[in-house]
């Protein structure tokens, strides 16, 4: 995004939204209708065509978190008998760390602009906005894992595609993303938004760092899946409450 | 604003006369450990601001949720007590449980799933009021509070399962549900009687605070009104 020139582009989607949201009110139809999806969809595509023009955000997100790991590089000395235990832990701080500037900047975004204001003008269930923001903070978080694994790999001479620990990335992310998307909205909304957001997030999403961190080295080092599986639990019945519950408080985030 | 309710003179009375007599119970009444000696009385109230920090969290969170379904501001003030009165329990009983530790498990600190759980609490809610802080319009730091106040309660158990999860796996094992467990003690009649009555004791100072600083809170709020009156 560079300044001015992406405007036109935000009030078109927004023009989307309130198109798919009239659509659902024709149709008279209860939430969760095809329009919420048309409005959702709009949402992310909003994001996505966004960052696709500018990278401004995946840039830094990319560009942090290679820094985060040369950090840990030399402040825990990865030598290869090291590596095996700490690899987990210094994915998923790398992860969290990247996350939070990513969901900071997605919702400063919205708020600098005065997009959110034109979002929460379209009568469409705000669920959807949450969703949508949810979903394209999402892509973007796994887009990053998805450049960091490779590259951790080559750095480091293992290989972390394994299709145990893609998935303990997965259930991880939705978690994290999940509370920290409802957060990030508040957390801009404050006088202190720019360091607020971590300090929110972070020790309510300890259960789903520690569950990750220990699911994902559990399946670096091999371990049999029925030791494994109480943290997938976990990190699944992390997902469906903070889901859930962001959903149903969202309203009250954004209401003015 | 009125005086001091009479209810809340004679509440105040009477909880200032129940802490002395558990106290004279704790010391007095209850028999001394045989393993542990002195140390173990501080066990009663120990537990018994536990339990007032978990009944303060808990009562921000109802009350987060009345607040968010009723919109009413008195709802908020009781959030912002409650949750004020909860870190001070918290640090009690973390600073209480230090003292008894050093001697028992011959540390300060453990990274035992209570102790984990309960430092993490205290940084959900030390979050809160830095969230608070940070919010000028009223309506919006009372919903903002009452999300937070929900979100953070409903992570703490999760919290505490994590905690204990990663600790089952590992071998070194602290805590008094396992069979590892250092420092537990079999409870007399006259011991749990003395448990008993600090938590009601403890159950009455935390009514009495809380009292206190909704009249407090009342207060504020009809002072940052003036202010906003006299600002047009």
């Amino acid at each position: 995004m560079n300044g001015q020139g992406k405007t036109p582009d935000h009030i078109s989607q927004a023009e989307s939204i309130r198109s798919a949201a009239a659509s659902k009110l024709e149709a008279n139809v209860p939430s969760l209708s095809p329009g919420i999806l048309k409005a959702v969809w709009a949402v992310v595509w909003k994001d996505l065509s966004a960052e696709l023009r500018g990278r401004e955000m995946l840039s830094a997100m990319l560009v942090f978190a290679l820094l985060v790991i040369i950090i840990f590089n030399f402040a825990l000395e990865l030598d290869a008998k090291t590596r095996a235990a700490v690899t987990s832990g210094v994915l998923w701080v790398t992860f969290a760390f990247a996350g939070t500037l990513g969901l900071n900047r997605s919702m400063a975004m919205e708020k600098d602009r005065g997009c959110l204001d034109g979002l929460l003008l379209a009568p469409v269930d705000r669920s959807a906005i949450y969703f949508g923001k949810s979903i394209s903070n999402l892509i973007f978080m796994l887009i990053v894992e998805a450049i960091v694994l490779p590259v951790y790999s080559v750095l480091y001479n293992t290989n972390l595609f394994k299709p145990g620990l893609l998935l303990v990335i997965l259930l991880g992310s939705v978690g994290y993303i999940a509370v920290g998307t409802l957060l990030a909205s508040m957390a801009v909304q404050t006088r202190t938004r720019d360091i607020l957001l971590p300090i929110l997030l972070f020790p309510v999403a300890v259960p789903v760092l520690i569950a990750a961190v220990k699911a994902s080295s559990g399946f670096l080092e091999g371990i049999v899946f029925p030791e494994i599986l109480p943290w997938l639990n976990l990190l699944i019945v992390y997902d469906i409450i903070f889901l859930a519950v962001s959903f149903m408080v969202f309203d009250y985030i954004v209401e003015e | 604003m009125k005086s001091k309710p009479t209810m809340l003179k004679i509440l105040d009375i009477v909880t200032v006369l129940l802490l002395l007599a558990a106290t004279t119970m704790v010391f007095f009444y209850a028999p001394l450990e045989a393993v542990m000696g002195q140390v173990q009385k501080v066990f009663y109230f120990h537990v018994a601001a536990g339990w007032v920090g978990m009944l303060s969290f808990l009562t921000a969170a109802f009350v987060g949720v009345m607040y968010l379904v009723k919109n009413d501001f008195k709802w908020d003030i009781v959030g912002l007590a409650a949750v004020e009165i909860g870190m001070v329990f918290a640090f009690i009983n973390i600073v209480t449980g230090s003292i008894w530790a050093r001697p028992i498990w011959n540390t300060w600190w453990t990274w035992d799933p209570r102790l984990t759980t309960a430092t993490i609490m205290m940084l959900i809610y030390a979050a809160y009021l830095m969230l608070r802080a940070g919010i000028e319009d009223p309506n919006r730091r009372a919903r903002f509070g009452a999300v937070y106040a929900i979100i953070g309660f409903l992570s703490v158990p999760l919290t505490f399962f994590s905690a204990r999860l990663f600790r089952t796996i590992h071998p070194i094992v602290v805590g008094t549900n396992q069979p590892g467990a250092q420092g537990s003690f079999d409870m007399t009649p006259a011991m749990l009687q003395t448990f008993l009555f600090s938590l009601l004791v403890f159950t009455f100072i935390f009514i009495d605070l809380l009292w206190h600083r909704i009249r407090l809170g009342r207060l504020s709020s009809r002072v940052e009104q003036l202010k906003l009156k006299s600002l047009e």
